[in-house]
């Protein structure tokens, strides 16, 4: 029996959002001023939700673990954000965007999420030019679009190869306002470790200084979390290196269910992998795949000689090359979604053809896109992500091939909401990538930015006061109260017994290990020995971790080692989660490719009948084993089919 | 390669700092400068044993990074006496050892200016920067009720250059290697590229006359016009934007 509601509206779905606004309950202006929210988290969701309720005239406090809220890794977002404006008049609409984000997604998202997400994209797009956002422009002076994947319009606004720094740092402008205003208090370099609840509702964090070590209190009336994704449980990935799922963890432990943990993706461009120190992998956005073709050599022998050097890519001649996504998807070509794409590449590399000495990279040739356009279109449109390229690889893409393979890039799973963002605690709502809500098994490009600043723009400031009409007479609460005080230790007895280990590993080295488990065992393959032998050795490096890892210094001090190691523990328990909920979806769908349910020709392969549900993990304690809840999927409006790019 | 490392070491804002030598070996000349310091810390993590024993400098370098790919503006370092290093429009994160040469020494140090106190080794505290921002470095406008994003044409080299300005990534470099410590292109940046738009030049004459006076408050210096701001830009923010933003301000005081 399922305890999941997802309170979705009644009524047809175009109308289901307008009618949620005309009858949603709220808080007057009086009122709004004596409360107080956290919001968790600066990056697109947190700084846009922070901004805009503190607008409202609700106290805010906003916390980021880096130096400045204008780091969040939203900043590191390249190609651009997706909404309906239609101004190319290529046959764009809201309908369109919420259909090939419900197709993209491999029809495992929620319908009126989805459609709320496309309805609202348009005013995010005014929102940011209305703050001075730079996006690109045509010679008219009117907006710039460009495409993306898994879609076959041009709804994509960008800033260069910049759009979620333009974006974030729109957010963040905002969020100064509001902070020279005082309605928001930030909270930088602070690192969340545990949630507060009082009578079973969400009333506070507890987090770590990291310039001095101390251990905060911070009450409110509610808390909301928009930490970003967990990617980094992969150890490589393209995500910053604090990434981390810490906060939604122990929002977890908790009592807030984990939505679909095991959708993870993974972005086919990116910089492949060069030695044993490398720290993280750099994306190059998919927008190069507009321009770019990806191929790898037909001949085995060009392959040999390639690897050594022997024979310039450039070379060999266009029908000695293997377009394979334009060979097999000849519809969508090289513009094939992102799940799609990386397995291509993934399956010409495992049959010998990958490029560098490793085998494990195919090529994306820019050549005739500068022959159509010139050197110059191609320099202005992306300029900086070659220059990215040329400092890390030491080659010049405008003359040589980039060399890419496919690296672990966004998660789609993520904490359980409702369709108010509200999690299965009263008043903990949670945002952006850290929520599993609108990307369903696999996320289209240029869309999480979209519903990042959907959320903290256009939906929670309306959704969170359904809530807080309740808490108009709820006082502030003290930090003083048994249940801080509580969860305060808790957290101090962790960091004591972490440095109590005394071991003889490095938390970067377990970090290293748990990747490697999680890429070998849940990576872009997954089978159910492969999945069951993972868990059993997670188990075994959870013990290992325990019991031997190093941490140096103190923790009263500025101390990346001890921020690490509380991540990584967080992270470990993390990966089991994930390769159970793997071990369950007995289906191929979107980012999750289960090698027993695939065609004869290697296309992933769904099963609707049993599979169309929302699989929500409930913690029950250290040992025990967590519950499954199941949300089913109820498709009104469109037809389930089998994707189709070809 | 094998590498000596001359590394600033300071336990924290109050206590007095001094630099360490260390030896790395067997570094790739494909790894980036940090990967270089991640190989360093391994090796003093691992050779330490007694676990508090900073007073010998012996615990890992602490130094500021996230993204790793340029655009965070969470790291830098003075290296060998250049911000982010000799090599130009990268950050500390993009620099790469094949730019050293085996048994090279290497100095790193932390940016060094007033308004930036170091918080321990190569750290500092920037959050300067994010008040200055606070002064006024935005347009007023709440979200919701604002116009059609098309409804205002911009010409594209308006739209450009604003663009250009707004790349800067507020990393310090600008002002870790001005003698004066001025925040001139950081601010500049900022002033510029709003009063670029046509959203952002309404406000124009107030802002800039609000984000001069925070920075002077702050304790930056003063311009002198040297350059070595651009030159040291990960992001190349050309040094006309302090020309436009000198403009602005005499504008704004002349009017007011
Ligand atoms: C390289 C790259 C390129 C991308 N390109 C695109 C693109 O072109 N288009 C697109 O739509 N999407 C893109 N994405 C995805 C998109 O950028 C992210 O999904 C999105 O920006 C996430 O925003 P967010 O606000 O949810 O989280 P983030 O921006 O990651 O912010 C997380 C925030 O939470 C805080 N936080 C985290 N943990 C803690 C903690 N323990 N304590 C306190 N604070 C904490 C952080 O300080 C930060 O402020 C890209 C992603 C990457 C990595
Ligand atoms: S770590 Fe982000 S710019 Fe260097």
């Amino acid at each position: 029996m399922s305890t999941l509601n997802s309170k979705i509206p009644e009524g047809p779905l175009p109308q289901k959002w307008s009618d949620y606004r005309a009858k949603c309950r709220l808080v007057n202006p009086a009122n709004k001023r004596k409360i107080d929210i956290i919001v968790v988290g600066t990056g697109l969701a947190g700084a846009s939700a922070a901004a805009s309720l503190a607008e409202l005239g609700y106290n805010v406090k906003a916390f980021c673990y880096q130096d400045s809220p204008r780091r969040a890794h939203s900043i590191a977002a390249q190609g651009g954000i997706n909404a309906a404006k239609n101004y190319q008049n290529d046959g764009d609409s809201v309908y369109r965007l919420f259909y090939d984000t419900i197709k993209g997604g491999d029809y495992r998202a929620r319908e009126a999420n989805v459609y709320r997400l496309a309805e609202v994209s348009n005013s995010i797009i005014d929102q940011c030019v209305a703050q001075g956002v730079p996006f690109a422009r045509d010679y008219g002076g009117l907006l710039d679009n460009r495409s993306f994947g898994g879609a076959q319009v041009s709804r994509t606004f960008y800033a260069r190869g910049q759009t979620g720094q333009q974006l974030l740092l729109g957010a963040y402008s905002a969020l100064s306002r509001q902070v020279k205003k005082g309605n928001v208090k930030l909270y930088n370099r602070r690192d969340m470790l545990d949630m507060v609840l009082v009578e079973g509702k969400a009333r506070g964090i507890i987090v770590r200084n990291l310039t001095n070590g101390e251990i905060e209190k911070h009450s409110a009336h509610a808390v909301v979390l928009a930490t970003g994704g967990y990617g980094n449980v992969f150890y490589l990935s393209t995500n910053a290196m604090g990434s981390n799922v810490s906060p939604t963890w122990q929002a977890y432990k908790k009592g807030a269910f984990f939505a679909n943990p095991c959708y993870t993706q993974i972005h086919p461009t990116c910089i492949p992998v060069h030695g044993k120190f490398q720290s993280k992998l750099t994306l190059m956005s998919e927008s190069l795949r507009n321009d770019g073709k990806i191929w790898v050599p037909k001949k085995k022998e060009d392959v040999e000689k390639v690897r050594k050097h022997e024979l310039h890519p450039n070379d060999i001649k266009d029908e000695d090359r293997d377009y394979f996504l334009e060979r097999r998807y000849p519809a969508f070509g090289n513009l094939v979604p992102r799940d799609v794409a990386s397995r291509a590449a993934k399956e010409r590399c495992d049959a010998g053809f990958g490029v560098n000495s490793e085998g494990l990279a195919v090529f994306l040739c820019l050549k005739d896109a500068i022959n159509r356009l010139g050197k110059d279109v191609i320099e202005e449109r992306y300029g900086n992500l070659i220059q990215m390229y040329e400092k890390i690889v030491d080659q010049d893409p405008y003359t040589m091939p980039m060399m890419i393979y496919p690296a672990v890039h966004y998660t789609m799973g993520g904490t359980w909401v409702d369709y108010n963002l509200m999690t299965t605690i009263p008043g903990l709502y949670c945002l952006g990538e850290a929520n599993f809500s609108d990307h369903g098994a696999n996320r289209l490009g240029a869309s999480a930015l979209m519903q990042g600043l959907a959320d903290g723009y256009f939906v929670l400031p309306y959704t969170i006061s359904d809530f807080l009409a309740d808490e108009i007479h709820t006082k502030r609460f003290s930090t003083d109260l048994p249940e801080f005080e509580q969860a305060k230790k808790g957290v101090e007895d962790r960091i004591n017994k972490l440095f109590s280990i005394k071991g003889s590993q490095s938390v970067d080295s377990f970090h290293k290990k748990l990747g490697h488990i999680m890429w070998e065992h849940c990576g872009m393959g997954r089978n159910e020995a492969g999945l069951k032998e993972g868990i059993e050795l997670i188990k075994k490096l959870k013990e290992e971790f325990w019991r031997d890892v190093k941490i140096t210094e103190t923790s009263d001090v500025f101390n990346p080692e001890l921020e690490k190691a509380n991540r990584v523990a967080d992270f470990i328990e993390l990966g089991e989660l994930m390769m159970r909920d793997a071990l369950n979806r007995k289906e191929s769908c979107g980012g999750h490719f289960r090698e027993e349910s695939q065609t004869p020709d290697g296309e992933a392969m769904r099963n609707d009948n049993e599979f169309a549900y929302v699989a929500a993990w409930e913690y029950k304690g250290e040992n025990a084993e967590p519950v499954l809840h199941k949300e089913e999927l109820k498709f009104e409006e469109v037809k389930l089919v089998t994707r189709n790019y070809k | 390669m094998d590498l000596t490392l001359k590394i600033w070491r300071q336990k924290d804002s109050k206590s007095k700092g001094k630099f360490e030598t260390y030896q790395v070996t067997g570094i790739s000349p494909d790894c980036s400068f940090l990967e270089m310091l991640d190989q360093l810390n391994e090796k003093l993590i691992s050779e330490q044993k007694d676990p508090v024993a900073f007073a010998r400098g012996d615990c890992g370098v602490s130094f500021d990074h996230d993204c790793r790919e340029g655009i965070c503006g969470m790291c830098g370092m003075f290296i060998n006496g250049r911000a982010h290093g000799a090599d130009t429009g990268i950050t500390t994160c993009q620099l790469h050892m094949r730019r050293f040469k085996d048994k090279d020494t290497i100095v790193v140090e932390p940016w060094r200016a007033k308004p930036f106190p170091i918080i321990k080794d190569l750290v500092v505290d920037r959050s300067a920067f994010d008040q200055i921002i606070q002064a006024g470095g935005y347009v007023n406008v709440n979200t919701g009720g604002v116009p059609d994003a098309n409804c205002i044409p911009i010409p594209k080299p308006n739209a450009d250059e604003a663009m250009d300005a707004a790349a800067c990534i507020g990393c310090g470099a600008c002002v870790a290697t001005c003698k004066n410590a001025s925040a001139m292109l950081f601010v500049a940046a900022k002033v510029s590229q709003l009063a670029l738009l046509p959203q952002g030049k309404v406000e124009a004459k107030e802002r800039v006359q609000k984000m001069v006076a925070k920075m002077d408050e702050l304790g930056f210096g003063s311009c002198t016009n040297t350059g070595a701001c651009e030159v040291e830009c990960p992001k190349s923010v050309s040094i006309s934007h302090i020309a436009r933003m000198n403009r602005e301000y005499l504008c704004a005081k002349l009017s007011s």
